[in-house]
């Protein structure tokens, strides 16, 4: 197993694009990569074991060593700030964060309520603003919050912006800008560099072709 | 706060049981009986130092203290390294002579946790520090103990990354002028975060030679060869002082015969900060975090003396993990006796016991699941019933 690379990948939306650039960066993934129900998959013929985990938990898997390199988003990065290298911009599932709430609205001036799935990020945000405010942690669906009388803002991730203009809300300001990023665990970038290497420099291949 | 069950700990405390405490046992006394084959002495400190010097001086972040408050209102910490308290012993006493000293200790530090497990707040450090002696052999000589005794340890495979905290620094001021603009830069490193320091650096008002030799320094890993490379990308003053100590070190790594675990990797950037020359974190390939670290720093000027120092501490939780699991076999015998025959077993013990050999002696009928308890013993006598015909 010790010649095996372990890579966590994130289920869900950024799965499919991360298997495209593994593909066009020359792995040979197997069809039905694409919709099998297992966590584990092994690729013996690229010495790669794949693991798919949440999206949020990626950054918790690398750091503990239990997968070598993972992809992660820059929101889960920010959010965790777990001790991993992030190695490589890898330019896809373009997204932001932003702030928004109901149009016309201000904040609670004494306690200004924020719902998010990204505690760390809103709170480290809003005091860089010179604003303290009162953190409600959601697990998703977050756009209620504010609709129900739950916050006055939400920080969320947003790609196409359709469910909040669906759901009434406007973007008041935007945080930063989120892609997925290759990260690695900090040991197995010593110790099994060259296939750490060899990975990022295909990779880099890739994503840089498709920037021109 | 909800009721605490009785079987409840701080988080992050962990008991050591007693199968766990032998295999610990073990490994420590391997390297310590290594670290005294090398002249090195054990010395111990207290648990307990003030937050003002110790706490202060310590690179560990504060937010990581185990704080409290002694009767006077002083604030206390709980040790969060050794490297911190040995350097105040010192300084104000054992350097007195100014001559070289070379300790050792095996100890536990305490560093509180925020976040979930996984992690503990105490676990032990075992290390040395070599004082006094500010010449690169002597990087070499604490280099060389830590993979001798690692080996005695029992691990056989396992990696030191060598570095130096002057090399990127002095780059980064040669290029971008002041020593703010090169600690910026210098966070995105200590961050990991390459994406970050590639951005950063495209963003620069700088000639694209310049640019290419900050982006070098991410690749600047690997074994000796990488040290031309380096050599190449750096002018003069300190930087080239940093080649000079790492092509220096290597050749005494050399002598030594242990080249085959060290490796050059510039991007090294310690959160200790402390660290002023030569520093070097320890991987094993199974464990997900470094199982040690070390390197030079001058520390002890902190607390008054102008002396600068080399040392490594080893994590023993995260060895031990290293180490991976040994099956645990029992030594110990048992003697049951009956109350008959008590004195005769008392006396066959005393001999075991002088052979050498572990003995528990056990009143049979303080024993209500035989079988299970004689699994426990590599063998067992039995001294029970009527007098035998000695």
């Amino acid at each position: 197993m010790n010649d095996f690379l372990t890579i966590a990948m994130p289920k869900g939306r950024i799965f499919e694009e991360a298997v495209e650039l593994l593909r066009k960066a020359g792995y040979k993934l197997p069809p039905e990569f694409d919709d099998s129900r297992k966590l584990i998959l092994d690729v013996p013929e690229e010495s790669l074991r794949f693991i798919l985990a949440k999206p949020m938990d990626v950054a918790t898997y690398v750091e503990h060593g239990v997968a070598d390199v993972g992809i992660a988003g820059k929101d889960v990065l920010l959010e965790e700030e777990r001790d991993v290298y992030e190695l490589l911009d890898l330019k896809i599932s373009a997204c932001y964060l932003a702030v928004a709430g109901l149009p016309n609205t201000k904040m609670n001036d004494v306690a200004p309520r924020v719902a998010t799935k990204y505690p760390n990020v809103a709170e480290a945000y809003f005091r860089e603003q010179g604003e303290q405010v009162e953190i409600i942690k959601l697990n998703g669906s977050i756009e209620l919050a504010p609709i129900i009388g739950l916050s006055d803002r939400i920080v969320d991730i947003v790609s196409t912006g359709r469910t909040m203009k669906e759901n009434g809300l406007v973007e008041y300001e935007r945080i930063v800008d989120v892609t997925s990023r290759l990260i690695v665990n900090p040991v197995s970038y010593r110790i099994k560099d060259g296939q750490i290497d060899e990975l990022v420099r295909r990779l880099h291949n890739v994503v840089a072709v498709e920037e021109f | 706060m909800s009721r605490l069950f009785m079987f409840e700990k701080p988080l992050g405390m962990r008991d050591t049981l007693p199968e766990l405490y032998e295999k610990k046992y073990r490994v420590r006394t391997r390297m310590a009986e290594t670290f005294k084959l090398w002249g090195y002495q054990f010395m111990e400190t207290p648990t307990l130092e003030y937050y003002e010097t110790v706490g202060a001086a310590s690179a560990i972040h504060d937010a990581q203290l185990f704080k409290l408050l002694d009767k006077e209102g002083h604030t206390l910490v709980l040790r969060p390294e050794m490297t911190t308290p040995i350097a105040r012993v010192a300084a104000s006493k054992l350097l007195e002579e100014d001559l070289p000293i070379r300790l050792a200790y095996c100890a536990n530090v305490f560093r509180s946790q925020q976040r979930e497990g996984g992690r503990p707040a105490e676990f032990e450090q075992i290390g040395i520090e070599c004082m006094n002696e500010d010449t690169v052999v002597a990087d070499g000589e604490v280099i060389a103990l830590l993979i001798s005794s690692l080996k005695k340890a029992g691990l056989g495979q396992f990696q030191i990354s060598v570095g130096h905290a002057g090399f990127a620094q002095e780059l980064f001021v040669q290029i971008l002028g002041t020593n703010g603009r090169a600690t910026a830069l210098r966070k995105f490193l200590y961050e990991k975060n390459y994406v970050g320091y590639r951005e950063h650096v495209n963003a620069l008002n700088l000639s694209s030679i310049d640019k290419q030799r900050m982006l070098k320094l991410l690749q600047l890993r690997g074994g000796e060869e990488v040290m031309d490379a380096a050599a190449d990308m750096i002018e003069q003053g300190k930087g080239k002082q940093a080649i000079s100590e790492l092509t220096q070190l290597w050749s005494v790594i050399k002598d030594y015969g242990v080249e085959d675990h060290v490796k050059f990797d510039f991007s090294i950037v310690s959160h200790m900060s402390y660290y002023s020359g030569i520093l070097y974190e320890v991987y094993a390939g199974n464990v997900g975090f470094p199982i040690g670290n070390g390197g030079r720093y001058h520390l002890l000027e902190k607390f008054g003396k102008k002396a600068s120092a080399t040392g490594f501490a080893v994590r023993l939780d995260m060895l031990l993990e290293a180490l991976g699991s040994v099956p645990y076999e029992t030594d110990t015998h048992c003697i049951f006796f009956s109350q008959e025959r008590r004195r005769e077993a008392f006396q066959l013990a005393q001999k075991l016991r002088e052979q050498g050999k572990k003995t528990v002696l056990q009143n049979i009928t303080g024993v209500r699941n035989l079988d299970a308890f004689t699994k426990r013993f590599i063998d067992t006598t039995y001294l029970i019933g009527g007098r035998s015909n000695e």
